[in-house]
Order: C-alpha cells, then sequence, then structure tokens
C-alpha cells in the first residue's frame, strides 16, 4: 500500500517535473524561434502540386537551419495545415497557424488563387503578410492599395504579355504577329479567366486575333474544344490549364493533329507532373516558368547535402528534387528566408512579427550577386520589390519538354510592363474606390 | 433519473402539442441556448468562432434546408451547394445595386431568390422521381455554377468572377468582430431551426411526409402534389440561400462561383445522412461531423504524427480515418446520429428498467 503511494507521489512528481521542464524549454526555445504557417495539401486533385511545392519549401528551410543555424541565429519552425486546396479548410487552416510561434504567424502563402480571395480582407485586420507568388490576385501588385500582399516575382498578367512575346520572338519579330490567329484555351475559373482581358488588349495592339475557348473544371473533357480549334486552325495555342486539364489538353492536340510546338503553356502547366502522364503527347510542349527545373544549381545540391544526406528531406520520392514543383517550393523559401533577413537588419536579430515581417517583403532586393550567394543563379529571376510595385521583376523564361525532361529554351522575357501597369492600376484604383481604402503614400513610406 | 417524467400531467391539448413535450428537454435546449448566446461568445478565443463554430452554423443551415426537401419531402437533391450560391450572390447584388439595403432585408432577398430558382429545377420533381430526380437537380447544380462565371453581371463585372461582400451593418451597428458575427449567424439559424421545426410538426410538415411516403396514397387523400412539392423545394432552397448568403457575408467574405461545386453538394448530403435524414437535429450532428471531425483529425495529425510519419502518409490517414468513421456509424446506426440520441433518450425515459 504505501509502496504504491510513494511510487504514485514519485511518478506524480516527475511527470510535473517534466512539464515544468518543457514549459521551461518551450518558453527558453520561443525565444529565438521564427514561426511560419503552411497551410499545404498533400491529397485531392492538387496533391502533386502542393507535395513538390511544399516539400521544397520545406526542405530549403531545413538546409538553412541546418546549414546555418537559422536566420541571423533564429531558428526557423514551421507547422503544416492541411487545406485539400479547399476555400473553407483553407480559411480554417488560416484562423488555426494565425497565433501560433512566439510573434504568430508571420507570412501566409496558400498556393491557391481561391485561399488568397478567401483571406484577402483578414490578413489586412490581422497584419500578417500575404505572399502569393506566381498566382493568386493580379491588382494586388499595387502596394499602395494593397500593403499587405504580395503577388511577387511575376503575375499572371506580365505572363500573358511574355507569352505574347515569346510567341513574337517564334514568328520572327513581334510585328510579325499582325493576322496570325492565337487560341487561348482556359480552366474556366477565377484562375484561367485572369489572363482574358490582358491578352485581349495584346491582340488589339499587336494586331492578331485571338480566340478564348472555355474548358470546364476540372477539364479532364476537351473534345468540343478541340474540334473548334481543328475548325479554326490557329497559329498558337495557350494553355491555360491546371491539374488534369494539362494533360488532358496536350493528348487532345496530338489526336488532333495540332503540332505541340506551337502550344505555349501557363505555369501551372510546365512541370513533369503535367507532361508525363500525356506520354509522347507532350514532346515539343513550351510553357512558361518563373523557376526552371533540375537539380544542377548549388541550393539544391546543399538541399542534398545537409539535408538528405542525414536522411531529414521532406520528400519520399527523392526523384522529384529538381522538378518544377519541387523548385518552385525553394523559390518559395529563398523569398521567405530572404524577407526574414532584410526586416532582421532593421528590427534586430530575433522574432519578427507579421508587421515587422511586411516590412521585410516589402523591401527585399535580391539583385544577381545576391542570386550567386544563394546559389541560385538562373534558378530564378531577380527581384526587387517596393512600397508601390509588389510584384518585382516580372521575368518569364520559357522551358520545353524534350520528352524526358524540361528544357530552357529562352532568356528571362520582360513583360509588357506599361500595359500591366496600367492595367493593374486602374484595376486597384477600383477595388479601392469599392471598399473606400485610401491609397499609401509611397513617398512618405519609410 | 434523468428523464424520470413522474408528476409531468398535460392537462390541455397546447400542453400536448408543444415542440418539447418534455420538461428536460425544454430545460436542456434552454441550457444549450444560453450556452450557445452568453458562455459561448465569452469563452471561446476567436479561432474557434470564426473558423470553427461559425461555418458549423452555417453548414448547420444548409445541411438542415436540404433535410426539409430529402429527410421530409423525399425529394433527393444534389443541388444544394448551387442554391447556396444563388443566395450569396443575390444577396451580394441587392447590396450593391439597392441604395441603403438593410443586410437582413439582403439575406432574404437572396433566400427567396434561391427559392424562386428551387421552384423551377423543382418542377422536374412533378413527373420523375429518385434517382433521375437527382439527374436533374445535378443540371441545376453545373447549370447555375456555369451561369454565375458566364455572366458578368453577378459579379459586378469583376475581371476573376469573384465577388467581395460588402459589410454587415445592422441600425448603424457594424458587425466585424468574431463575436459580433457569431451572435448574428446563430441568431439567425435559431430563429430558421425554430421554424423549420415547426413546419415539420404542422400540416404542410405533414403533407410533405405524406408525399415522401407514398404520394399517390397521399394525392388520394387530398394533398396538392404539386403545391407540396414546389413549397418543400422552395422552403428548402430558401434555407440553403440564406446558408449561401451567410457564407458569403459572415465566414469567407470574399467568394467564387466554383467555391460552391458538386463537392459541397455531396458534403451537405452526407451530413444529413449521416446526421439523420428526417430529423431537425439530425443537420446540426450531421453538420458538426462532416465540419469538425477532419479538422480534429488535421489538428491531431499535425500535433503529435507530423515528426513521426511522412507527410503524404499523415495527410491521407486523416481521410483514411474519416471515411472509417463514416462507414462505422452507418453500419451501428443505418438512420443517422439523430436516431443513436433518440434510442438513448428512450432508453433514459425507462431508466433504471430499459427494454
Amino acid at each position: 500500500m504505501k509502496t504504491k503511494t510513494l511510487s504514485k507521489t514519485l511518478v506524480g512528481s516527475v511527470i510535473v517535473g517534466g512539464l515544468l521542464a518543457t514549459a521551461v524549454a518551450d518558453a527558453f526555445a520561443q525565444a529565438k524561434e521564427q514561426f511560419i504557417g503552411l497551410p499545404s495539401y498533400r491529397v485531392g486533385a492538387y496533391a502533386a502540386g502542393g507535395s513538390g511545392v511544399f516539400g521544397g519549401w520545406i526542405d530549403y528551410m531545413a538546409m538553412i537551419n541546418e546549414r546555418d543555424g537559422g536566420v541571423g541565429g533564429v531558428k526557423l519552425t514551421w507547422e503544416e495545415c492541411e487545406t485539400e486546396y479547399n476555400n473553407a479548410r483553407g480559411v480554417e487552416c488560416y484562423e488555426r497557424l494565425k497565433k501560433k510561434g512566439s510573434t504568430g504567424n508571420s507570412v501566409f502563402q496558400p498556393v491557391s488563387t481561391g485561399i488568397t480571395y478567401s483571406v484577402l480582407d483578414k490578413v489586412v485586420a490581422d497584419k500578417i503578410p500575404m505572399v502569393t507568388i506566381g498566382y493568386g490576385r493580379t491588382d494586388a501588385a499595387d502596394g499602395r492599395v494593397f500593403p499587405w500582399v504580395f503577388p511577387m516575382i511575376t503575375t499572371y498578367w506580365s505572363q500573358a504579355t511574355t507569352m505574347v512575346k515569346y510567341i513574337g520572338s517564334k514568328e520572327g519579330g513581334i510585328d510579325k504577329l499582325k493576322g496570325k490567329k492565337i487560341v487561348y484555351l482556359y480552366h474556366d475559373s477565377a484562375f484561367g479567366k485572369e489572363g482574358l482581358s490582358v491578352l485581349e488588349k495584346q491582340s488589339q495592339k499587336h494586331g492578331f486575333s485571338f480566340v478564348p475557348l472555355p474548358v470546364a473544371h476540372p477539364g479532364n473533357e476537351q473534345q468540343s474544344q478541340w474540334l473548334k480549334i481543328r475548325q479554326e486552325k490557329p497559329d498558337w495555342v495557350i494553355l491555360w490549364g491546371w491539374g488534369v486539364m494539362n494533360p488532358t489538353a496536350l493528348k487532345a492536340a496530338a489526336k488532333t493533329g495540332y503540332p505541340r510546338e506551337k502550344m505555349v503553356g501557363v505555369w501551372w502547366s510546365g512541370a513533369e507532373e503535367d507532361a508525363i502522364p500525356a506520354g509522347d503527347a507532350s514532346k515539343g510542349f513550351t510553357a512558361a516558368g518563373f523557376n526552371v527545373a533540375g537539380p544542377n544549381y548549388p541550393v539544391i545540391k546543399a538541399i542534398q547535402d545537409k539535408v538528405y544526406k542525414q536522411n531529414k528531406g521532406n520528400m519520399e520520392d527523392k526523384s522529384r528534387i529538381g522538378s518544377v514543383y519541387y523548385n518552385r517550393g525553394v523559390v518559395h523559401g529563398i523569398i521567405t528566408v530572404e524577407a526574414i533577413r532584410t526586416a532582421q537588419g532593421k528590427y534586430g536579430k530575433r522574432p519578427l512579427s507579421g508587421e515587422e515581417m511586411r516590412w521585410g517583403f516589402e523591401h527585399i532586393d535580391i539583385d544577381a550577386k545576391r542570386l550567386k550567394e544563394l546559389g541560385a543563379e538562373g534558378f530564378m529571376p531577380n527581384l526587387k520589390i517596393t512600397c508601390a510595385d509588389h510584384e518585382g521583376s516580372g521575368l518569364v523564361k520559357y522551358q520545353q519538354w524534350d520528352g524526358k525532361q524540361w528544357k530552357i529554351v529562352s532568356d528571362w522575357i520582360e513583360p509588357d510592363r506599361e500595359m500591366v501597369r496600367g492595367m493593374i492600376e486602374e484595376s486597384a484604383a477600383k477595388y479601392a474606390k469599392e471598399k473606400g481604402i485610401t491609397p499609401r503614400d509611397c513617398s512618405k513610406e519609410g | 433519473m434523468l428523464y424520470r417524467e413522474a408528476g409531468q400531467f398535460k392537462t390541455s391539448y397546447a400542453a400536448d402539442q408543444q415542440i418539447f413535450p418534455i420538461r428536460q428537454d425544454r430545460i436542456g435546449i434552454l441550457i444549450i441556448l444560453a450556452i450557445a448566446f452568453f458562455a459561448v461568445p465569452m469563452l471561446f478565443s476567436e479561432y474557434w468562432l470564426k473558423a470553427i463554430l461559425i461555418p458549423f452554423l452555417i453548414f448547420s443551415l444548409a445541411a438542415l434546408g436540404l433535410n426539409i426537401l430529402t429527410g421530409y419531402a423525399g425529394q433527393l437533391s444534389l443541388g444544394s451547394a448551387a442554391f447556396m450560391a444563388v443566395g450569396a450572390f443575390a444577396s451580394y447584388n441587392f447590396m450593391l445595386r439597392v441604395d441603403g439595403m438593410p443586410i437582413l432585408l439582403a439575406f432574404i432577398g437572396g433566400g427567396l431568390a434561391a427559392a424562386a430558382v428551387g421552384i423551377a429545377f423543382g418542377l422536374p420533381s412533378l413527373r420523375i422521381k429518385g434517382f433521375y430526380l437527382a439527374v436533374a437537380t445535378l443540371a441545376a447544380q453545373f447549370f447555375i455554377v456555369w451561369l454565375l462565371t458566364k455572366v458578368g453581371w453577378f459579379s459586378n463585372y469583376s475581371s476573376s468572377g469573384v465577388i467581395t461582400a460588402q459589410d454587415m451593418e445592422i441600425l448603424g451597428y457594424r458587425f466585424v468582430t468574431p463575436e459580433a458575427k457569431y451572435l448574428l449567424v446563430l441568431a439567425i439559424v435559431v430563429v430558421l431551426a425554430l421554424l423549420a421545426k415547426n413546419m415539420v410538426r404542422s400540416s404542410v410538415g405533414r403533407a410533405w411526409m405524406a408525399v415522401r411516403d407514398m404520394d399517390v396514397a397521399a394525392e388520394v387523400i387530398g394533398i396538392r402534389i404539386m403545391h407540396t412539392k414546389l413549397l418543400a423545394f422552395a422552403v428548402s432552397s430558401f434555407y440553403c440561400g440564406v446558408a449561401g448568403a451567410l457564407y458569403a457575408f459572415a465566414y469567407i467574405g470574399t467568394v467564387e462561383p466554383e467555391g460552391f461545386s458538386l463537392d459541397l453538394s455531396f458534403k451537405i448530403l452526407f451530413m444529413i445522412i449521416i446526421g439523420g435524414v428526417g430529423s431537425i437535429s439530425g443537420a446540426f450532428l450531421g453538420a458538426a461531423f462532416i465540419v469538425l471531425l477532419p479538422i480534429a483529425l488535421d489538428v491531431i495529425v499535425q500535433q503529435w504524427l507530423a515528426g513521426v510519419l511522412p507527410p503524404s502518409v499523415s495527410s491521407n490517414l486523416q481521410l483514411i480515418v474519416f471515411g472509417g468513421l463514416i462507414i462505422f456509424f452507418l453500419i451501428v446506426e443505418p438512420h443517422g446520429l439523430a436516431r443513436l440520441w433518440q434510442i438513448g433518450k428512450e432508453k433514459l425515459r425507462l431508466w433504471p428498467f430499459p427494454h
């Protein structure tokens, strides 16, 4: 009897002591940790994209922790939350991750246009920056109206103009586009409709005829569209697809006899996961990208050395390291880490709040020299964010599928800045008026 | 013990016909309402209110709407999400195009617009039944989402087709804090649930159930089939429409037509199947199961298993466990969670000698 009580007390005190110890350790650790919430999606129709992007992103942060001991001595911590690419679940994840870590979630990057729209108002109220790299709301590039949203590197509108430029270069000059016909085969959703208005304007400017053809979600039924393409006999087809729509389109093109060399894809159609399922039908297909494929970059090598050699990597299928989606995730990681570094330069080497991180994102300046230091030369374009311009460079590269892998076929192409910026400002001004927002005066921002 | 009814005598028809004839039920409901209205907004964190309780209430309302149509009137529908979309977009347009539109009136307007659309798509139910009707409502699902995407007017010509809900303001008070939004949603849901409970107890509800059980017999005893079926479609779509409006205004804020996809319609259908077909409380229990369980599983997996299991396994594990639980509950109690509670209550009333 007595021994029982004694052991009980002992067990009890050990438990209490353990709890205290972990609490103390937590408090100690929290002092030097930067929390990043990851609203990932690893199941459902878009799991291929989600697991690649979030895998690459996590691996990059793990590498920074392993190699440099975090950023400025502050360890990076993160937690995933499964969104299933569903807007309601995304909102739940946003709320769940918001208060985690010592300073709360410091940046939200949903990798889904739908979730971006769903939390657009919430990030302003909660003072958490939202970074949408290569998706999301295009006119948020006007930082005066959208101080908390960063559609970085390049937007859909910029991309659409580079597509026209790329097609022009293939035709032997942009002036040769006159009288040509371009079909815009797009996913009939908010994502697909993003390209419509800007391409229409481009067609007026360069004098080509423009035929938009919507494909209903999810896009595995395209017979009537390809029949129409056969009738129209376009010179080029722009494929603005996502998920299963892309291999379906490539297979349908092969069946119709439309040359894949004359098809240009959006960056969400330019991954290995889009090309491989279509087999030989994808050979010759060209797609845009703001990052390139391939593992032969120092930054990927560093991840292999520091993370995978110690069996700590996030990817189960190691052959996917260096794939388009994986590398896109590494780009997400680089931008997040560089923002922390930039903000630490102003606020000191400590965990930063969402507001301080916002300053960091707004002052990111990754030039050629910095890219070389990061081991990402040619991996992603230069990036300079300012108070008014939350997009950065807008540069896009084109890659062609040779049957086995993506091969780079162009240099970084500049978008039609003048037209895109004009449209962004016009659209942002309309939004500001609807919502009663007074745009910031950027000359007064520090 | 809990349900001892000794001493409760019903001496008038009114007492016999009230919503909750047992005193313990009345007290229980009052306690639940008191907790929901007073304790919850004071004690629960912002995360719970915004991310869990508000969507739970909104989906309960949608499930309630579908339960009226499918559970009580026996008409299978796969268009609930589309009717929610109609409610959301109609409310948005009422607020946008009518100056000084009160928000509650806009919600009712959204519900009425959904009811009108529901009647139109309910017309085939006069001729076809069962699975064939489900296919007809499937047409509603695809047609409405397509129309909202196609016609720019509905989204005020926004380039990406999404709408941003306006602020909610009643008599000069702006509903911005999570507590205020929660109370507004709760009040609307409670009023509509009470209305539904009374409707299914009245002649309207009895007519629905008669049509559900055998429409020829119902017609013979003098129930107007067309009127009854279309009324069920109208009331059900009204509930879904209001739920959709709340989804846009009180929960997400910015919605796109694709958000109201067939997936969501199926989810609402699963809610009433799991919760209990033909039961008001079943709508709430089912919504709790379908909305809350995946979140709870994700929290458990991310908190405790994130380091142990590879990430793709842990994400898929949630779906496996969720699916397994659905099958488990359907085997244990095919009539849903509401029936489980009903059986428990019967046993409690006979305690200590249940049979």
